[in-house]
């Protein structure tokens, strides 16, 4: 019977049957379980968490020029971290098989912009493949790597958030061994000297020309025939989608989409009375077609903004026929409903170090990881959210052009080992002033606890050398390094309010683990005294969901969501709340 | 016309809407459905609202639910169903855990959590299935069981697949120690 896999659990598993050595990636929503699942296959293939997605390319790239097959897991954003290698590996090629799987958050469920990847094999001129269900993704790992092989390019997978975390039946195959020859010393080949680099782009452009001849005949690529008064040309997870809400259409279903198989689109587009193209992002295959000649709809009825769905593309399919779209039986009435965004967690360690920083007027620069839900309400104690790492080197420029405040950056610990170490660097080397706050929660927990350069495992389960954050700033030139327990909330504010008002930089690195990952810190839940409590409403400042106040109810605190952290504790000013930490 | 049938779970992060949401699509691979699911993870996976997403037939092509699509909705918290309401087909089954969950915006007071949740929900919904499904995997030793029980009653809804292959579902998707538990959590959702 066959499986039921996500499809990030069947790229895992295609990689396995497609005889890869070796897998790296960095953990990224929704690219993460990538590797989660191949360590299944450990014993066949070699994993690794890469401190970074540039580092993970770069491993995987060295891997596929020394013959052996492997894949790069990361997610769009990612991708934009490992262009540089990307741009230039896709000169030198490869000789054994690369498939670069790159996962895209269409609607921003978990990432800070949309991205659409397809936009990079454009740009390096690569192959692309997109599969639409977990089976596919699986066999397209194996047709990617024989592509990559064959036509010694690396090749991107490019998979949604809809296909990597819906779960559909696979069937499996088996492993099929290759073997390297080792590396092969060729300078004109491997070294991207200027020289060398003029000859490998004509070869660029001659790979491109052989990959349109590959894509017009690859079986990833399918028309399937039916009224020919539509035809639509679907990209992706987007052909499911198609399939339903125009059962009786006539489809060209793209898997294989890069460089654009125009023979077959050509001869699609001439079997069809109307031409639409279903694509999620951007227009990219719209504008090719029109570029062609060829008539067709798509932005105009399909929208480029967030992901697509059964649901937008009845709208879409409604207004090309020039009526008004049907309407659900029921309304959500969502405006009728309290939100309920996501939080920092009862019990998370990193509620400790922002409630202190609400205490101080100043800028605070931070990046992407849970400690972004300390940019909202109550606590409100992020100001800037760029990219992983910015938190420390916004710091640095916001000081540098003369903010009137002081600036704080935070970054978390692995985000640190991502790219914070070099903003760092950066401040001591020019002599900034900012304060550098590292969230440690020995973990990378908002993508599910995976494992980095600072937690002493490896992604195999192996113990590692534990690397030291207080280590490394020193030998970047910090001079004022300290280490918290941002439950003690005394402790914090005074260490917070030194480092601040220091005339130099400073790190300061928040340590106490994820509560979510590590439960030994788990004490008995804390209790409300309703006698005590004055309704003053101080401890809801802390912004815990443990914590319930309902309109003009004292507030009351969940036995179920409390981890007794013992923080609303300190806060409180008439003793009401015991039970917790140091009782 | 498709013979997909569409589930629609939505609740609290942490809640146990993945689990109920693989018990579900496995009870449908066992009883020879082709399936596919959807979830959440990532950022709203951090005590914000969620929901998972379950279809099955001959064949099912997307994973998502299409809104007026879904054949039963569960809500594992006295409001969740009322935020995913427009994913309901008309007069499809609903069942609700009338426990409640109070929001961080509420205890902020940005926002009021409904007083007549229940009569919001019996005023919209003719189907509805409204139990305390959380007081029930207590009685059994477990509040954590709570999604089983919801989902137990839910399963009364989907009528292709057998009681037979929900319980052969629960076996292979819990942990060894806690198959007891959840078979009894799912039979007492399914007898209310």
């Amino acid at each position: 019977m066959a499986e039921l896999l996500s499809g990030n659990a069947a790229i895992a598993r295609g990689a396995y049957e497609a005889g890869a050595v070796l897998a790296a990636g960095y953990p990224g929503t929704p690219s993460t379980e990538i590797l989660e699942n191949a360590v299944k296959y450990k014993d066949d293939i070699y994993l690794e968490w890469a401190p970074n997605e540039k580092v993970a390319l770069e491993v995987g790239a060295a891997a596929a020029m020394g013959g052996t097959r492997s894949i790069v897991t990361m997610k769009h954003v990612g991708l934009n971290v490992a262009a540089d290698p990307l741009m230039t590996l896709a000169y030198i090629g490869v000789e054994g098989g690369l498939v670069i799987c790159v996962a895209d958050d269409p609607g921003m469920h978990s990432s800070q912009n949309e991205q659409d990847t397809r936009n990079y094999a454009k740009f390096a001129r690569l192959p692309i493949f997109e599969p639409t269900s977990s089976q596919e993704a699986k066999d397209f790992v194996a047709m990617a790597m024989e592509v990559s092989e064959k036509h010694k390019t690396p090749v991107l997978l490019r998979s949604t958030t809809r296909v990597s975390h819906s779960r559909s039946l696979v069937e499996l195959g088996e492993r099929q061994e290759h073997k390297s020859k080792g590396f092969q010393k060729d300078v004109q080949r491997f070294v991207t000297v200027p020289a060398f680099s003029r000859q490998m782009r004509l070869k660029v452009e001659k790979r491109t020309a052989e990959l349109k001849a590959e894509a017009e005949s690859s079986p990833a690529n399918k028309i399937e025939m039916g009224d020919k008064s539509l035809g639509i040309i679907a990209c992706g997870i987007t052909y499911q989608y198609v399939k339903e809400v125009w059962p009786e259409a006539s489809v060209l279903k793209l898997g294989f989409s890069q460089p654009w198989p125009d023979d077959l689109i050509g001869k699609f587009a001439g079997d069809v009375d109307k031409l639409l193209v279903v694509e999620e992002l951007d227009p990219l295959l719209e504008e090719h077609i029109k570029a062609m000649g060829i008539e067709c709809h798509g932005r105009d009825a399909v929208s480029g903004i967030g992901e697509l769905s059964v649901s937008t593309l009845r709208e879409s399919r409604a207004k090309l026929e020039g009526r008004p779209a049907e309407k659900p039986a029921y309304e959500n009435n969502a405006d009728k409903l309290p939100g309920r965004p996501p939080v920092l967690c009862a019990g998370c360690p990193h509620r400790g170090v922002f409630y202190a920083l609400t205490k101080h007027d100043v800028v605070v620069a931070g990046d992407i990881g849970c400690y972004s839900l300390g940019a909202f309400k109550p606590l409100e104690r992020l100001d800037i959210i760029l990219c992983m790492g910015g938190g420390v080197s916004m710091a640095h420029g916001l000081d540098k052009a003369g903010e009137k405040k002081k600036v704080v950056g935070i970054v978390g610990d692995s985000t640190f080992f991502h790219s914070g170490i070099t903003g760092l660097l950066d401040i001591a080397y020019n002599k900034g002033k900012s304060t550098i706050i590292v969230v440690d929660n020995r973990t990378t927990a908002m993508t599910g606890h995976q494992d980095h350069p600072g937690t002493g495992r490896t992604l195999m389960g192996e113990p590692t050398v534990e690397a030291s954050i207080e280590d490394i700033g020193r030998a970047c030139g910090i001079k004022r390094i300290r280490t918290l327990n941002p439950y003690d909330q005394q402790a914090t504010q005074k260490a917070l309010d030194e480092e601040i008002n220091a005339d130099e930089a400073s790190l300061v690195i928040s340590k106490a683990p994820c509560i979510l990952h590590d439960r030994s810190g788990v004490k008995p839940a804390l209790e409300i005294d309703s006698e005590l409590c004055k309704n003053c409403r101080m401890c809801l400042k802390l912004g815990c969901p443990a914590i319930e106040a309902s309109e003009g109810e004292k507030p009351s605190i969940s036995s179920i969501l409390c981890t007794g952290c013992g923080l609303c504790r300190q806060i409180c000013k008439f003793g009401a709340i015991s039970g917790g930490e140091n009782e | 016309m498709s013979d997909t049938t569409s589930v629609v779970l939505a609740g609290v992060g942490g809640q146990g809407i993945l689990l109920a949401s693989e018990i579900t699509a496995q009870a449908a691979r066992i009883s020879g459905f082709d399936v596919k699911t959807n979830e959440v993870h990532g950022m709203a996976q951090r005590g914000g609202s969620v929901i998972a997403q379950i279809r099955y037939g001959t064949k099912v092509h997307s994973p998502l639910v299409a809104k007026g699509e879904a054949k039963v909705l569960g809500g594992l918290e006295r409001i969740a169903a009322i935020r995913y309401a427009d994913y309901l087909s008309k007069g499809g089954l609903v069942a609700v855990n009338s426990q409640m969950m109070v929001p961080v915006t509420v205890s902020m007071g940005m926002g009021e959590y409904p007083a007549d949740a229940e009569k919001m929900l019996r005023d919209k919904f003719e189907n509805l299935i409204y139990i305390d499904a959380s007081e029930e995997a207590k009685k059994l030793g477990n509040v954590k069981a709570a999604n089983v029980v919801l989902l137990g009653a839910l399963s009364k809804g989907l009528d292709k697949l057998s009681e037979e292959a929900w319980l052969e579902a629960v076996k292979i998707s819990v942990k060894p120690k806690f198959i007891d538990l959840n078979i009894k959590a799912f039979k007492t959702g399914r007898e209310i």
